[in-house]
């Protein structure tokens, strides 16, 4: 397959200037995602990874319309999530799916499979029962089960096979574009390697675009054509994977690539470390200026009073920090 | 048994009674642990390795659980047969014990100081001044700051990174020499995963504490442990140093643990190998070896036997058929 340069591509999702804060409390605003604006490209893999609390999933939901965003727009296909009627709202449901981080929580126990395969299609397409078995069947042997699972209900499966059963509704719909938030943390290690290879396989074959959100770097760069870092509810960088992985730019992408365990002895003492003071300061109320500033070891005057802007350094290399300039 | 050796476990078997039958969670492990070196027990869950881990304090529930067979020798005494009380000597003082879920296994109800004093309630020759001295200064060895105030907070208002901290500071504080690690780092980000894992290399260093750390994450067991123990199916399947583990890796179990992790300087055009299949049932666990239904090199034997324990090096152990002297010569693939 031939990758496109990126100024051929078009954007599937434009997600601009998206805000989603919650209340707290009475004076506390929790800025979960704070201005945030990116694309995703037709047919890529757009990985999204970050610490807990970074606002990663909150931007998966936005995009799949599980959060209203509390200002900003996101753009699907040219149609922006602000302006629709039913009748889009259902199209957009058919075309945009999301996979889920819990296997456990996000199967409704008291359906069997059939019934949680079964449901999109049976809104979308109008589909016969004996249509519906034939296609719940189809999607079980594409995700690697078998049509003896169909009768059964989710407690009856291990974290893999549910995970494997939230895939196949995710697909049920023929859907162009998966928000996979965190699709494998939830797994043994051998059973997320069998996932991963899955996902990479369907996506060739049903030409998908993902959004992955994830939280393991080394998977990601496995699975990612581009990369968003995002700290503390912003973006602090986008790059191409190898780009980012071969010149991080931003302090804080720096320190977290560094602080990937690898499974090596001898790498993994010869590694330079860029260890980071303290821990990731509450999301509620946030001082102005940069975020990462509190923890950040070239962190200047300036960091504290002005919050930098996302700047392109040519490539689509964008990154948020005054010292990359 | 060498000089050195502090604990020493043999042929380890540990079942749990359920409605469904006996859960053979344990089956024959044995490995012992030296005085000062740190010891990594890897694998997927349901393995066995927290169970094993628990019953070296006896804190597996019994009832269910019972001991079938097998040792457990601290300092050559025999753990398995004590009784509830001794055992309370020996937890927190002798051997200390970091769970996995700092969220969870702190009490919300006490504050962080009374919490890391309790470790001396069965200790009462300890004056109540030194106690508190000594929980001040294990407080500020983990890297907690502002110790005075912290002593007298509660668990809530504390975030997870410093939670483990406590944590730490709990299992270290009765100056023990092991302490068991169970996943203390599977719920922090990676960049509290770093600073915790600097600390307890550093403490180690520092006391001279043995360490047991139970983990499923190779990159884990790569940057901190001295010696490896791979546990499949309630057995151990190989165990040496951790360059023998990592570059002469002798079962096709742990070959494929290491293929299925993405690395990082692994191309994207690469795929990974997963290890077909799942673990085995450990209701009706197989009579050969637990990985035999997996293994792409499976032979009859290996179906029919547990194949018994070959060195391949020095202190470096497989239990697998393929190193049987009459097996046929197989190299086993790394991508």
């Amino acid at each position: 397959m031939m990758k496109k340069p990126i100024s051929e591509k078009d954007p599937l999702v434009q997600v601009k200037d998206v805000c989603k804060y919650f209340q707290v409390s009475k004076k506390g605003i929790l800025k979960a995602v704070d201005h945030v604006s990116f694309d995703i490209y037709r047919g890529e893999t757009l990985g999204l990874v970050g610490e807990s609390g970074c606002g990663k999933s909150t931007i998966g939901r936005c995009i799949v319309r599980l959060h209203e965003p509390t200002s900003g727009e996101i753009i699907y296909d040219g149609i922006s999530s602000r302006k629709t009627g039913r009748e889009e709202q259902l199209n957009f449901c058919r075309k945009v799916q999301m996979i889920f981080q819990n296997p456990y929580s996000s199967l409704n126990s008291r359906m069997t499979v059939k019934e949680i395969i079964g449901e999109g299609m049976r809104i979308h397409y109008k589909y016969s029962d004996a249509e519906i078995e034939q296609k719940v069947e189809q999607l079980l042997k594409i995700v690697g089960l078998n049509r003896d699972h169909m009768s059964r209900f989710p407690h009856e499966f291990s974290g893999g096979q549910r995970q494997r059963i939230g895939i196949a509704r995710a697909l049920a719909v023929n859907p162009e574009f998966i928000v996979c938030d965190e699709p494998i943390s939830a797994l043994d290690v051998s059973i997320q390697a069998q996932v991963i290879n899955m996902l990479k396989e369907l996506q060739e074959e049903l030409h998908l675009t993902y959004l992955f959100i994830a939280h393991d770097l080394s998977v990601v760069k496995y699975i990612s054509d581009r990369i968003v870092v995002m700290y503390l509810g912003t973006i602090v960088e986008i790059s191409e994977t190898e780009e980012l992985f071969s010149n991080p730019i931003h302090p804080y992408t720096r320190s977290l690539l560094s602080a990937i365990p690898v499974a090596d002895p001898d790498l993994s003492s010869a590694r330079q470390r860029i260890m980071l003071k303290g821990e990731i300061p509450s999301p509620i109320n946030l001082k102005p200026g940069c975020h990462f500033a509190e923890r950040c070891p070239e962190a200047e005057e300036r960091c504290f009073q002005e919050s930098p802007k996302l700047c392109d350094r040519g490539d689509g290399h964008c990154v948020a920090c005054h010292h990359a300039v | 048994m060498s000089e050195s050796s502090l604990l020493k476990i043999e042929d380890l078997t540990f079942s749990f009674r359920t409605y469904g039958g006996v859960v053979k969670a344990v089956r024959g492990v044995s490995f012992e642990v030296n005085a000062g070196e740190t010891v990594g027990i890897v694998g997927e869950s349901g393995c066995g390795k927290s169970v094993t881990a628990q019953c070296i304090l006896k804190l597996n529930p019994e009832p269910p659980g019972f001991f079938e067979k097998g040792s457990i020798q601290y300092h050559g005494e025999e753990i398995i047969t004590k009784s509830d009380k001794e055992m309370r000597k020996i937890r927190g003082m002798e051997i200390g014990f970091i769970f996995q879920d700092p969220m969870t296994s702190l009490n919300p109800t006490m504050r962080i100081g009374k919490q890391i004093e309790e470790v001396f309630a069965s200790h009462p020759e300890i004056s109540k001044k030194e106690r508190k001295e000594r929980a001040i200064e294990i407080l500020k060895m983990v890297g907690i700051n502002d110790v005075e105030r912290r002593y007298m907070q509660y668990p809530h208002e504390l975030s997870g990174g410093m939670k483990q901290r406590v944590m730490i500071a709990r299992a270290l504080v009765g100056n023990p020499s092991i302490v068991i690690a169970d996943e203390p780092t599977t719920s922090l980000d990676v960049t509290i995963e770093a600073q915790i894992l600097d600390l307890l290399k550093k403490l180690q260093k520092e006391l001279g504490t043995a360490i047991i750390f139970i983990t499923h994450d190779l990159g884990v067991i790569a940057k901190l442990c001295d010696r490896v123990v791979v546990m499949y199916g309630g057995k151990i399947v190989e165990s040496g140093m951790v360059r023998d583990i990592f570059y002469q890796t002798g079962h096709p179990y742990t070959n494929g643990l290491l293929n299925s992790v993405p690395r990082l300087d692994l191309s994207r055009d690469v795929k990974l190998v997963p290890i077909q299949g799942t673990p085995p049932d450990l209701f009706s666990p197989p009579v050969g070896c637990p990985f035999a239904a997996r293994c792409e090199y499976a032979m009859k034997v290996c179906r029919e036997e547990m194949p018994p324990e070959f060195e391949l090096s020095e202190g470096h152990y497989c239990a697998c058929w393929l190193r049987h002297p009459n097996a046929p010569e197989i190299q086993l693939t790394r991508f």
